[in-house]
């Protein structure tokens, strides 16, 4: 036997080379500079805190940064509240873009802004229905109708507190099944014919693609204003800079109408 | 030693940040608010419902575990586990697959008797089953496959029936097994969010158990969030002490 096998026992020999692998692999897929390691080169990850209803717009537009300016750039994409209370919490990030005006309010309060903030997108809220609107759903009004398994985003989510407001303008009172924490939950339980409405962004509709959009005329609509900024403790502020101004670009703000959300 | 208490601090250091950092004003005010005796209430109702439930069905599947062998055993005890190793989002996912409107079951269900399962208090039960059932049947099937065998067959042998020898031998010897495992399925039962979020549904009075409440709660009211958090970690505190002599043993 071995001195190697009698020191260490079999799975723990597993783990070590689990390790080694891991730590191999790692370094592998991390770019080695051959001759420039000694000189400054500017940070190339940029890491981008963007409310959920952003995504798949800012993946299109974090594609065209990358191949423009070689800025890898990693998202946190979630609640606008979860964010910001990440951020409060002292969570690192160089670009922030907020669902609503409040939130960003709250960072700019936190100190964490640099500069100020500039509303990139609108947004407005639809009506989601399942494909081909089984149940016959028309405006905000049917919402109250007996028989119909309605969810809506929690009010501390901006898409709730908006959905909330247009209920309040349109006169309706709706007893929602379930108050999700994030508007892609109403979506998905839309979308999986579990709930028969939901009220959630344009943008949300145009996107998912699974579900049918039912618009809520102006008079009763809530429009969202999206809010960006670099963050005041950004590690990678050129990177920043280049993104947030590509998002206000004519080429961001097309794929964001792209993706359902209107111009700044 | 070191290690050990390396070990007791990773569990001890962020309870200890809860309590620090706990606004104790809020914690009164929060535990009188009738919001939290509603979620308070629903999460006790639908971890204990769980429990029993569990209890009634684990039982019989962890004799069958112990009963089985070989390449059936594994398999069987793969699927029941499965629950424990699932992210519970997509365990959630999948129940609405089986029980949701369009589900396997829950689809004839709607149909031939308009009964909805999704966001009702019924649906956070089977989700809080569904992820707690598991460390019931693991802990019983334990306890069955450690007894002596030969207890069961000298009541055999003097004359016991199959149900007479479970009830009267078996059952009173695993009991230790499955207090403990009924502990662990409902302590498991009480924390349980991502099942019940998805399946659920999040309402409160009928679906809005206390982890929810209390991640709604983050968001918007920090202080609210930890004062409801403190409450659910002294009343699980309060139950696992009171039944540790008595039930705790073979934990």
């Amino acid at each position: 036997m071995s001195m190697w096998s009698c020191l260490v026992s079999k799975p723990l020999a597993a783990l070590v080379a689990f390790y080694v692998l891991a730590a191999l692999t790692g370094c592998a897929s991390r770019s080695y500079c051959p001759n420039e390691c000694t000189q400054q080169v500017a940070p190339t990850n940029l890491t981008v805190f963007a409310a959920a209803s952003l995504q798949p717009a800012f993946d299109l537009i974090a594609g065209k940064v990358k191949s423009q300016y070689e800025i890898t750039t990693t998202f946190n994409y979630a609640g606008t509240q979860t964010l910001t209370s990440q951020l409060t919490q002292g969570a690192q990030a160089d670009v922030f873009a907020s669902a609503d005006v409040a939130h960003m309010t709250t960072a700019q309060n936190a100190g964490l802004i640099a500069g100020s903030s500039q509303v990139f997108v609108h947004n407005r809220l639809e009506i989601a229905v399942e494909k081909s609107n089984p149940k016959g759903i028309h405006s905000l009004a049917d919402l109250a109708r007996p028989g119909l398994t309605i969810v809506l985003a929690d009010p501390s989510v901006p898409a709730g507190k908006y959905a909330q407001q247009a209920l309040a303008k349109a006169g309706v009172t709706v007893h929602p099944a379930s108050l999700e924490p994030q508007v892609t939950g109403v979506l998905s339980k839309v979308a999986f014919g579990e709930a028969d409405a939901g009220i959630v962004y344009v943008s949300d509709i145009v996107t998912s693609g699974k579900v049918s959009g039912i618009a809520i005329p102006d008079s009763q609509n809530v429009i969202a204003d999206y809010p960006i900024a670099m963050l005041s403790g950004a590690q990678n502020k050129t990177g920043a800079d280049a993104f947030v101004k590509y998002v206000l670009s004519s080429q961001g703000q097309a794929i964001l109408v792209g993706a359902g959300f209107e111009r700044a | 030693m070191a290690l050990a208490v390396a070990g007791l601090l990773l569990f001890l250091l962020p309870l200890a940040g809860l309590v620090a950092r706990a606004p104790w004003d809020q914690v009164g005010p929060a535990l009188v608010a009738p919001e939290t005796a509603t979620a308070l209430g629903l999460s006790l109702f639908c971890s204990v419902t769980a429990t029993a439930i569990a209890l009634v069905l684990g039982i019989p599947l962890a004799l069958l575990l112990a009963r089985t062998s070989g390449a059936p055993r594994a398999i069987l005890r793969a699927l029941t586990t499965l629950p424990m190793v699932l992210p519970p989002v997509v365990g959630g996912v999948a129940l609405w697959l089986a029980f949701g409107r369009r589900g396997l079951v829950g689809g004839p269900l709607y149909n031939a008797f308009g009964i909805q399962i999704p966001f009702t208090t019924a649906a956070a039960v089977i989700a809080e089953t569904f992820v707690a059932m598991p460390f019931l049947v693991i802990a019983v099937e334990g306890g069955l496959r450690a007894l002596d065998a030969r207890y069961e067959e000298a009541a055999r042998a003097l004359g016991a029936g199959g149900w007479k020898v479970f009830s009267r031998v078996t059952l009173p010897l695993v009991r230790p097994a499955i207090f403990s495992g009924a502990v662990l399925c409902w302590a498991r039962a009480l924390g349980e969010f991502g099942a019940t979020i998805t399946f659920a549904g999040n309402l409160p009075g009928r679906t809005q158990t206390i982890p929810l409440a209390v991640y709604i709660a983050l968001e918007t009211r920090p202080e609210g969030a930890i004062a409801l958090s403190l409450i659910l970690l002294a009343v699980s505190l309060a139950i696992l002490i009171g039944m540790r002599d008595r039930w705790l043993g073979a934990l």
